[in-house]
């Protein structure tokens, strides 16, 4: 699974990137790669508003307010099927 | 001799000024392209040159001049003991809790290419409210909706009414300058916004093919959230802010002065309602982030508004009172209802930059030295939307002839708005 997280350094996006980090290692989903985009052109892909959350390709979530570590779980229990 | 030291006065505002657009400038042009840290040092050491030159030529003695800081200190002084406690605290916290509570997403997905004409336009005219609080932020977003394919419209509705609409503007604008003011002003923003964002579709209509980007998939999960208990929380939250700024009425008796006579009371109760909604309502994360985005709201703004009205007392004195810049002076190009005066003030707020509430001070100031009303209006409509920084970012975005029409649009509508203001209400 291809997890990225999407914001320029931000308070709120470090929040998520540790949120998104914490969420993988409790599901304990070793297939999962998180990875954090910085690069402007690459984050306007996707959302309007960082931070953004994109699981394999899908935004599932953007801007504030921020996922909790519970909501980010079962977002990626629902993207693993 | 003092004509000359006016002179001097307003050349060196004016450089002053000149030197803080360029270093905003830079600041935005930051925010799209990355640059080299060697400007921004330059911009420091040029900063600190200038402060250190006013200084040092400035004759500290002359009475206008000591008088002058002294207003601007005493104007600081009127915002903290009537301003700040009873409205700004309130607005921080309101403005704090809409951000904590309601999604951004949920919001942005109405600007989509696939949203519904109405209901794109109602909501870029007052989402502002709630997704931004002053011209810089709105900017990314403004850039992020337009080439994810909404509208020319409902992106200029949007960026138009952003700066003008946010809550914490509108309540300091009630407050400071009156509730026909502050109401004046928000009806207007939401309308021109509405007028402006149609325009621009219909004269650009033939423009608008073919630069939808491909947009990635969503799926974003809906809160379910109380309905019920966040309205009961939003209601207490403006409660505490009307019943604490609620003001003595003209005559006695009658449902305004009993209001005002358990002011007190009714604050009290409502804080209570806030407080025990803020523990039942919402866990404990939320709360975190509800005071988090009040004291980050509060930083960004506190600052700027402070030293935005000592500058304002400074130049232009409290009302009554004089300050640097002679009252006649102000009285001649903005005073009455004039079309000039009106047409002057669109055309200053549009170019000027105003940082977030400080034009609030600025009016003041120049309504105490003899502006009209409805130049008033006009400038309030045209200064926060507009200024030169930000017309250059949204020309990279949208280009120079759309960025053309767009602000002459908002300095023909400021203009007529000011005199319908001026002539029904001045």
């Amino acid at each position: 699974m291809k997890i990225k997280v999407l914001g320029p350094g931000c308070k709120n996006c470090e929040a998520l990137h540790k949120a998104t980090l914490a969420a993988v290692e409790d599901l304990g989903m070793t297939e999962a790669y998180v990875e954090y985009i910085k690069d402007i052109s690459e984050i306007s892909k996707y959302i309007m508003a960082t931070p953004g959350l994109v699981v394999n390709d899908v935004v599932v979530h953007e801007g504030k307010p921020l996922p909790t570590v519970g909501k980010i779980k079962e977002i990626l229990q629902k993207a693993k099927g | 001799m003092h004509t000359s030291r006016y002179n001097l006065f307003v050349s060196l505002y004016i450089k002053i000024y000149l030197t803080y657009i360029r270093c905003k400038l830079i600041i935005l042009s930051q925010i799209f392209k990355q640059q080299g840290t060697l400007v921004k040092e330059r911009n420091k050491f040029l900063t600190i040159l200038l402060i250190f030159v006013c200084v040092y030529f400035v004759d500290f003695n002359t009475p206008s001049v000591s008088g002058a800081i002294l207003e601007g200190f005493y104007m600081l002084q009127e915002y903290v003991r009537k301003h700040t406690l009873t409205c700004l605290v309130p607005a921080l916290f309101i403005a704090g809790a809409m951000s904590a509570t309601i999604s951004q997403a949920s919001v942005i997905k109405y600007f989509g290419a696939e949203a519904k004409k109405i209901v794109s336009y109602s909501v870029a005219s007052v989402s502002g409210a709630i997704l931004a609080v002053c011209s810089c932020t709105i900017l990314p977003l403004f850039a992020g909706i337009y080439s994810r394919g909404a509208g020319l419209g409902p992106a200029m509705a949007f960026v138009y009414s952003g700066p003008a609409i946010n809550i914490l503007a509108i309540v300091l604008t009630a407050r400071v300058l009156g509730f026909e003011m502050g109401a004046a002003r928000a009806i207007g923003a939401i309308v021109f916004a509405i007028i402006i964002g149609l325009s621009m579709a219909f004269i650009f209509r033939n423009d608008e093919k073919e630069r939808y980007d491909s947009a990635p998939k969503r799926e974003i999960a809906t809160e379910a959230g109380h309905p019920l208990q966040t309205s009961i929380f939003f209601i207490a939250l403006i409660g505490v802010l009307i019943f604490a700024t609620w003001a003595k009425p003209a005559s006695d008796g009658g449902i305004f002065a009993l209001i005002f006579n358990y002011k007190w009371p009714l604050t009290a109760v409502s804080l209570a309602v806030v407080i025990i909604m803020a523990f039942t309502g919402m866990d404990k994360e939320k709360r975190v982030t509800w005071i988090d985005e009040t004291w980050g709201f509060s930083k960004q703004i506190l600052p700027l508004l402070f030293i935005g009205v000592i500058v304002a007392g400074f130049l232009l004195g409290r009302p009554g009172h004089e300050g640097i810049i002679p009252s006649q002076y102000v009285e001649g190009l903005v005073g009455g209802n004039s079309l000039f005066a009106n047409f002057f003030a669109s055309i200053v707020g549009a170019f000027m930059y105003f940082a977030t509430l400080t034009e609030i001070p600025i009016l003041q100031g120049l309504i105490g030295s003899g502006m009209g009303k409805g130049p008033a209006l006009a400038l309030l409509l045209s200064g926060p939307s507009l200024s030169l920084p930000n017309m250059l970012v949204i020309r990279s975005v949208i280009g120079t002839r759309k960025t053309v029409v767009y602000v002459i649009l908002v300095v023909v509508m400021s203009t007529t708005a000011g005199i319908i203001y001026g002539t029904f209400w001045g």
